[in-house]
């Protein structure tokens, strides 16, 4: 860099207008205000509305009666609808737990994948290709799945002898019926996840592993899995997201049936303020309340660690 | 490499898993592809009972010819690329420039500002439910493809946002340095220095929304009703309600409403894989 650039430079930011003066002060807002101010506008605001919506009993378009927190007691004492926001609450809690066996599972395919064979790009492509799939059509693809005169799952069962079940139409396994079609793309999501971080493990000390006689679960546990903590978070936290988010599956494959046995949340609300039950936007708000409490534990976890994160990187 | 090469084993274990891995796709994919076989067999099959044997016929043209010559499939699937593409542009636009406001300024707020987008990011949609409908029908955009935009943007430019700001975080920054050295000016440096080099992250974003978008469901359900406005996801059901226990059409149709992001996604694989693993490895 010359002398007489660096001149320049300061006469640049010495005179000129206020602007000039204070550019780098001043353009990032600049940058920031159309993301910003539309993001404020739709997901932001919304929230503190739906906490104001939930106090109200509103039907959406006449006007609304200030009811303090009878939203909330009603859904405890379960007032208006037998148990089912407790069902729903129950379901979740399944939802959650079941949801995180997306990851050992994609680990474990990811595993069987990472090998040097011909043509094992387009398997890895085939695999993971669920997950491209809306969840409407994996919905219609499970249902279909599931029916008990010509579904594939009774074709085969049959075979071995055992007697045609009617997966979603019992009370008993429609839950586990629906996650089980939520976790094939959400496998394939953590595969994926798990492969592009097996390809950065160090070799190095994959070898010195080997040197020191560990192979098998033993590799895996101490050598292995370590190094894939950073995938493992991300897998983590969109598995989460992706049980609590769940909507589309249930409204696709049962409605909620049979008798509401498999709501959940985000179903359940969807049902109160904008289906046949009802428009009870009231109601509706609050349990979408109780679902955004249950997320934000997860949130605040989330943004703590990504907050050491960042201070660990300055 | 792990687990260990299959080539440095025996050649049983090798033929053994050569002879695994297309049972196991088979295992994988056999709910699509049992949808697949569906759609190209004729009525008669489904009368007959003949579910899962060879086609009598094939019929897989007239199957697809009907979907979209007798029902709003076109339509829906229509409404749904005049959703998708604007959506994509205007979130991928919004996030280059708050990514790059983030990425590259240090302020006292920023990281705040980064987390309001990352939390907003994570919120379960029923929250916004209420608000936003009413919003729109304040608006007078509900049941339109607009409104439907407009919001989609708005939230996605979350996680592009959050995509952006690590990418810029992550370019060399006396690159920047030098350019102020030389006295361009700041919009300048973005337009000509950073957004070239966002390349990559501009492609992976454009393809991830495109999915996530295609496959919304929930906001189409929400905010549009009717042939005029709903994406195809939403009116897959108003089809199948039309072809009620017509399998092998629904199963047609279904592929059709699925195909568009499977496209996308062995034509932009590489930038598809990138942007869903961008983190995934330090």
């Amino acid at each position: 860099m010359s002398e007489s650039s660096l001149q320049d430079v300061r006469a640049v930011n010495g005179g000129g207008s206020w602007f000039h003066r204070n550019q780098i002060a001043v353009t990032p807002w600049l940058f920031l205000a159309p993301g910003v101010l539309f993001f404020i506008f739709y997901v932001i605001s919304p929230i503190f509305q739906s906490f104001n919506v939930s106090l109200y009993d509103w039907d959406g378009l006449g006007e609304a009666e200030y009811i303090g927190l009878q939203n909330y007691q009603d859904l405890y004492w379960e007032f208006v609808d037998r148990d089912a926001f407790f069902v729903s609450l129950k379901n979740n809690v399944i939802w959650l737990f079941l949801y995180l066996l997306a990851i050992p599972v994609g680990l474990m395919i990811a595993l069987f994948l990472n090998q040097n064979v011909w043509g094992i790009r387009l398997y890895k492509s085939l695999f993971f290709f669920p997950f491209v799939i809306s969840q409407v059509v994996v919905g219609l693809v499970f249902t279909w799945f599931y029916d008990p005169t010509f579904g594939l799952l009774n074709t085969i069962i049959g075979w071995v002898g055992l007697g045609p079940i009617n997966v979603l139409g019992d009370e008993r396994f429609v839950t586990y019926g629906i996650i089980a079609a939520g976790l094939w793309p959400q496998t394939a999501y953590c595969m994926i996840l798990y492969l592009t971080g097996l390809n950065a493990v160090d070799p190095e000390q994959v070898e010195a592993g080997r040197l020191d006689g560990a192979k098998g679960w033993k590799m895996l546990w101490h050598v292995i899995i370590p190094q894939l903590k950073p995938a493992t978070f991300i897998a983590f936290v969109v598995t989460i997201i992706g049980a609590l988010r769940s909507f589309d599956l249930i409204s696709i494959m049962t409605q909620g049936g049979p008798f509401g046995s498999s709501r959940v949340l985000a179903f359940y609300m969807f049902e109160v303020a904008l289906s046949e039950y009802g428009f009870r936007m009231g109601y509706g708000a609050a349990i979408a309340v109780v679902l955004f409490l249950i997320m934000l534990c997860f949130i605040a976890y989330f943004l703590w660690s990504m907050w050491k994160e960042e201070k660990g990187a300055r | 490499m792990f687990p260990r090469p299959i080539e440095s084993t025996a050649r049983t274990t090798q033929v053994a898993y050569k002879t695994l891995l297309p049972i196991a796709l088979l295992m994988w994919l056999a709910p699509l592809l049992a949808v697949a076989v569906f759609s190209v067999k004729p009525d008669a099959d489904f009368t007959t009972g003949n579910y899962w044997g060879v086609p009598s016929t094939f019929e897989g043209l007239t199957n697809y010819g009907k979907v979209f010559l007798e029902s709003d499939m076109p339509r829906y699937l229509l409404n749904s690329v005049f959703i998708t593409v604007p959506t994509v542009i205007g979130a991928v636009a919004l996030s280059s420039m708050t990514g790059f406001a983030l990425g590259i300024y240090k302020f006292r707020a920023n990281l705040w500002i980064f987390f309001m987008f990352v939390a907003g990011n994570f919120v379960p949609f029923q929250i916004l439910m209420v608000p936003v409908r009413d919003l729109t029908l304040d608006m007078g955009l509900y049941n339109t493809k607009t409104g439907l935009v407009l919001f989609h943007i708005a939230f996605q430019t979350g996680f592009c946002t959050l995509f952006m700001r690590n990418f810029i975080r992550a370019l060399p920054f006396p690159l920047i340095e030098a350019a102020r050295v030389e006295g361009v000016a700041e919009w300048r440096i973005f337009w000509f220095v950073v957004l070239p080099l966002m390349k990559p992250a501009l492609a992976a974003l454009s393809v991830l929304i495109f999915t996530f978008i295609w496959n919304d469901y929930f906001w189409a359900v929400v905010l549009t009703q009717g042939p005029e406005s709903q994406p195809v996801t939403a009116g897959i059901t108003s089809f199948n309600a039309q072809f009620r226990a017509a399998y092998h059409l629904m199963s047609a149709g279904s592929i059709v409403a699925a195909l568009p992001p499977v496209l996308m996604f062995f034509l932009m694989q590489r930038h598809f894989i990138a942007g869903l693993t961008l983190g995934a490895v330090k």
